[in-house]
């Protein structure tokens, strides 16, 4: 199909002040259709009040072969968690 | 179901990649689009969400038919509402099948052609009000059974879909279910005619789940890959159970002699519907075949100038923008 509407990821933020979400995608012809169509697809329940569209070969997403160099580090660093650390009971909340 | 005799195909990939892949899935991971696959979990994917997909669309056509003969503004507005909710159906669905290759334009050209499938069940006319309550309660009754399992399938991006779909999917059977309730409880013709619809989608109904076990060739590599989750005759039963003590609330009279329950077995006795049958509409020869796939070839042919249009639109404002820079 030689003319194709172009896909776009569709972010939509919800009430009480969460960032928006990934809630998939959908064709549209530019941004102006992709933000009337998300209206229609994504939000026929209240379920936001801001959408964000981005065209899809836009985002540069890692590698699934990636995921070692990139989380493995993380996972020996348990100091960064504030369960790591031993705080007396007599210290109170912290 | 909505996927019906979904043709798998056969592994053909290195045996040490396919037992990798196989614990992921049997570890409870989630397979997602840029992930290593084998060749076959693309292709029977692809096969199963379009089908899917064009259920959902086509499935649009029977109900479209009576929105402007609803009988009150409130039931045409939550109809209308209902079919809306179907054409976002489909998109998240071909979205979905879209990650692993596919372009939705090419899906639905195979749709239209011919060479890929949708369910049997919206072979069916809706002859009148009645019928729409009954398609509502039955059909997206029978198609939750079949989703709900499904939001577990090991592909992601399906995974994700169905929680949605299922999420909007038990609105459609309560409107359903509502919009038949009136009916037989309504007067002695209008129960009469509720009787009749009951009586004439209740095997179609279960024909959507496919044909027995004994008979389902497609099903083994399947489930192994998550990527069906029950067999065809669990789920109808599923169906059936859930499904009868419904018709009695309504004080309608079972659609089949053949309905008993069996207190050893803890389900209830049915009929098989008639697999003949089944295997004509599939192979298009169903009461409104023709009707339906006329109906999306005609909307894809009168909408070619919108879809060119306001591409057009869009490529002179980002040249024009360009210019402007």
């Amino acid at each position: 199909m030689k003319n194709e509407w172009p896909l776009w990821e569709i972010f939509i933020r919800g009430q009480h002040g969460m960032s928006h979400r990934h809630v998939g995608s959908l064709h549209a012809p530019d941004a102006e259709m992709a933000i009337k169509n998300a209206r229609d697809v994504y939000t026929r329940r209240n379920e936001g009040l801001s959408i964000w569209v981005v065209e899809a070969n836009h985002i540069a997403a890692s590698s699934p072969s990636d995921k070692g160099p990139l989380y493995e580090p993380s996972e020996s660093k348990v100091y960064r968690h504030p369960t790591f650390f031993d705080i007396p009971d007599e210290v109170g909340a912290m | 179901m909505y996927a019906q005799m979904v043709k798998s195909e056969a592994a053909q990939d290195d045996p040490e990649k396919l037992a990798a892949f196989q614990a992921r899935i049997d570890a409870g991971e989630k397979i997602e689009p840029k992930d290593w696959m084998p060749a076959a979990y693309r292709k029977t994917l692809i096969r199963q969400i379009g089908q899917h997909a064009h259920s959902e669309i086509v499935g649009q056509l029977p109900e479209g038919n009576w929105i402007t003969r609803a009988p009150t503004l409130e039931r045409k507005a939550i109809l209308l509402a209902k079919v809306q909710d179907e054409a976002g159906h489909g998109l998240y669905l071909y979205c979905a099948a879209e990650t692993l290759g596919v372009s939705r334009d090419e899906m639905t050209e195979m749709l239209l052609d011919g060479r890929m499938k949708y369910s049997s069940i919206f072979n069916y006319p809706t002859l009148n009000w009645s019928d729409i309550g009954a398609v509502g309660w039955l059909v997206d009754g029978a198609a939750i059974i079949n989703q709900v399992p499904l939001q577990r399938t090991s592909f992601g991006p399906y995974s994700r879909a169905m929680i949605r779909v299922c999420k909007e999917e038990s609105f459609h059977a309560r409107q359903g279910f509502d919009a038949i309730r009136k009916m037989a409880e309504g007067t002695p013709e209008q129960k009469k005619m509720a009787q009749d619809s009951v009586n004439r989608l209740w095997f179609p109904a279960l024909m959507m789940f496919g044909p027995s076990d004994k008979e389902s060739v497609h099903s083994e590599q399947s489930m192994a890959w998550k990527i069906k989750m029950n067999t065809n005759d669990e789920l109808r039963q599923k169906f059936v159970d859930q499904t009868v003590p419904q018709i009695e609330f309504l004080g309608l009279d079972l659609p089949d002699p053949g309905i008993k329950w069996n207190e050893e077995r803890g389900h209830y006795d049915y009929t098989d519907p008639d697999w003949s049958e089944f295997f004509d509409v599939i192979k298009g020869n169903g009461p409104c075949n023709v009707d339906r796939l006329a109906a999306r070839n005609k909307a894809w042919d009168d909408g070619a100038w919108v879809r060119d249009g306001l591409m057009a639109h869009a490529q002179k404002k980002r040249a024009a923008k360009t210019a402007a820079e």
